[in-house]
């Protein structure tokens, strides 16, 4: 577990401020947030290669503040591995071994780790000629190997071609649901979070966002910068009034939110629908009459810019369904989203 | 179609350029090399006080080169890993023997070592004499080979990406245990062409150690001194000899830094 307690961090360019972050035995746990929103700052002050200003970091019930790097038994992994250039591969999966002999993997265990891991086949060869995913395995390998109270991950997977990179996110989950172990992990890619973590929480310019459950950040984004980092591209400022929120002249139903104030609505762009030809959908709530401004191919999606009395929405449809469609700049089109998939804040 | 082919008018500047500076380095040392005839070398290697000025020069050399490593190592790793106030200030300090004429070296040398102050009658009355000594010699040679030392091993430092430092500290080893299992390993090419720098810059030092200690006799002056006192020609065997058995020093010195590195 750890408890990370009002903890700031400052530097001469950059602050940390009062971090409060409770990651519970055996989560994983994703913090997310754009580059140079702090993110390896603060895994750096938990593992103890920062000093911190204010605050205390406590793992498994222990003060550890103090202690040195050393003592805190907290396994590290970089995005670019950092695995040692002079070292044999098992000579870098047992480099802890030495100082942390007690507590680390036994020879069985290690073996198995090995095999698991399937790097077996590398123990002998230098680091500088492996593949990114063998150069990930090696580098979790040696975290792992010194039995760590918790494991961060500083972006393990951005580094990696994308054929590697579902390898290890397969790898990581199946190794977090056998160890158990608690994991901190710092990503900026959302879809990381969804498929790894239970909880994630959202740093920005050293500040947290927005903690919980990666559901609840997926579709109850707390403020606008929540909402657009999660990938809803549809913001509005809103006048909400129960189940209706008026933005600009369009009047749209929404689900009651409960009487909490907010000022804003967010939609998915992959939950607007769009109907050519200005087809309708059976269930016509929140349909609108639309224009097609702009169309962006990303290869297997694209999305579509319709302007709604003035109001630009941004919808996203697969290229099948696009060739079938045959949507063109101009085009009138109606789109409709569900009461549901509007989230207020 | 066939396309014409230009040559690069800036490349042709570059060349023409760089063949000037080439030869303006080696002209005067071939001249120097050609002069003397065969017998002439032979016979200046049998001098005995060429050897031993040689001998001498390669030796002090190397012991600053040595003091150099043994000192200066941690602070060059200082200077590439912490930030601290007065870092700047540290850096032009070391730079200064680079900047000051040499006999003013010597000469600072010669006051700080004196009797007249309380760091010098200490020195003394600890039998440690600069004046006309070997030590003398040594103190200037590491004073003038230092600043090379530490600027070459602080950008091998600064090479190594600190990363392998925190992971090996996560690892449980600690910060002196970091610096010998994976800065020293890493680092260690760094600090052999650092000492060859220093040793280099040493070896070939005249302005303060004629100050400091015309006896026991170096082989700059040595030469120094058989110029003005027989000329030209006395002079330059004894300079080619120093030359040769530099080149031989320092080329083994790369090879063997060389070779191990492709062996780790």
């Amino acid at each position: 577990m750890i408890h990370i307690k009002g903890v700031s961090v400052k530097l001469p360019s950059f602050l940390l401020d009062q971090i409060d972050l409770r990651i519970h035995l055996g989560e994983f746990f994703t913090l997310l947030g754009p580059t140079g929103s702090g993110k390896t700052l603060l895994l750096e002050s938990i593992i103890g290669l920062l000093p911190i200003t204010n605050g205390s970091i406590w793992i498994d019930g222990r003060n550890v503040t103090a202690w040195a790097p050393e003592k805190r038994a907290i396994g590290i992994v970089y995005q670019d591995q950092a695995l040692f250039p002079h070292l044999s591969v098992k000579k870098n999966i047992t480099y802890g071994l030495r100082y942390l002999k007690r507590r680390g993997l036994t020879t069985t265990d290690l073996d198995r780790l090995i095999e698991q891991l399937s790097i077996g086949h590398l123990l002998d060869r230098g680091v500088e000629n492996l593949s990114g995913g063998e150069k990930q395995r090696v580098a979790l390998a040696r975290a792992l190997a010194i039995r760590p109270n918790v494991l961060l991950l500083d972006e393990p997977l951005s580094a990696l071609d994308p054929e590697f990179r579902e390898d290890i996110r397969e790898l990581l989950k199946a190794l977090h649901a056998e160890t158990r172990l608690t994991v901190l992990m710092v990503t900026h890619d959302f879809a990381e979070a969804h498929f790894l973590a239970q909880r994630a929480a959202i740093l920005r310019n050293g500040r947290i966002e927005q903690i919980g459950s990666v559901h609840e950040l997926f579709n109850h984004p707390a403020n606008f910068f929540v909402a657009r980092f999660v990938g809803m591209k549809n913001i509005f400022n809103a006048q909400i009034d129960g189940t209706h929120a008026r933005v600009g002249n369009l009047s749209i139903q929404i689900n009651s939110n409960g009487g909490s104030p907010s000022n804003h609505i967010a939609i998915r762009p992959e939950d607007i629908r769009v109907f050519p030809n200005q087809a309708r959908p059976e269930n016509d709530v929140n349909c609108f009459d639309g224009r097609i401004e702009r169309i962006i191919n990303h290869g297997h999606h694209l999305d579509l810019q319709i302007a709604v009395d003035n109001i630009d929405f941004r919808a996203t449809i697969t290229s099948g369904q696009f060739m079938r469609s045959n949507l063109q700049i101009d085009n009138r089109v109606n789109i409709a989203f569900h009461p549901n998939s509007i989230h207020p804040f | 179609m066939k396309t014409q082919r230009f040559p690069d008018l800036f490349l042709c500047v570059a060349f023409c350029c760089s063949a000037v500076i080439v030869m303006f380095i080696m002209a005067p040392l071939l001249q120097m090399i050609m002069q003397p005839s065969m017998a002439d070398l032979a016979e200046t290697a049998q001098d005995r006080d060429v050897v031993r000025a040689i001998r001498m020069s390669i030796l002090t050399s190397a012991a600053a080169a040595l003091i150099s490593f043994v000192f200066g190592t941690p602070l060059a790793y200082l200077l590439a890993r912490k930030q601290f106030i007065g870092k700047r200030l540290v850096e032009s300090v070391i730079d200064l023997p680079i900047m000051i004429p040499h006999p003013i070296v010597g000469i600072a040398i010669l006051s700080l070592t004196g009797r007249n102050n309380a760091f010098g009658a200490a020195l003394w009355s600890l039998g440690v004499r600069a004046m006309g000594t070997v030590t003398g010699i040594v103190i200037v040679l590491t004073f003038v080979g230092l600043p090379f030392y530490i600027n070459t091993v602080k950008s091998s430092f600064e090479a190594i990406p600190q990363r392998l430092e925190k992971v090996s500290r996560s690892l449980g080893a600690s910060a002196g245990g970091t610096f010998f299992r994976i800065t020293f390993p890493l680092a260690w090419r760094g600090m052999v062409v650092g000492m060859i720098m220093c040793m280099a810059r040493a070896i070939s030092e005249f302005g303060a150690v004629v100050i400091v200690a015309y006896h026991p006799m170096t082989a700059p002056v040595m030469i120094y001194e058989r110029f003005t006192a027989y000329g030209l020609k006395y002079a330059q065997p004894v300079a080619v000899w120093l030359i040769a058995v530099c080149l031989l020093l320092f080329l083994l010195l790369r090879l063997f830094s060389g070779s191990a590195r492709s062996r780790s």
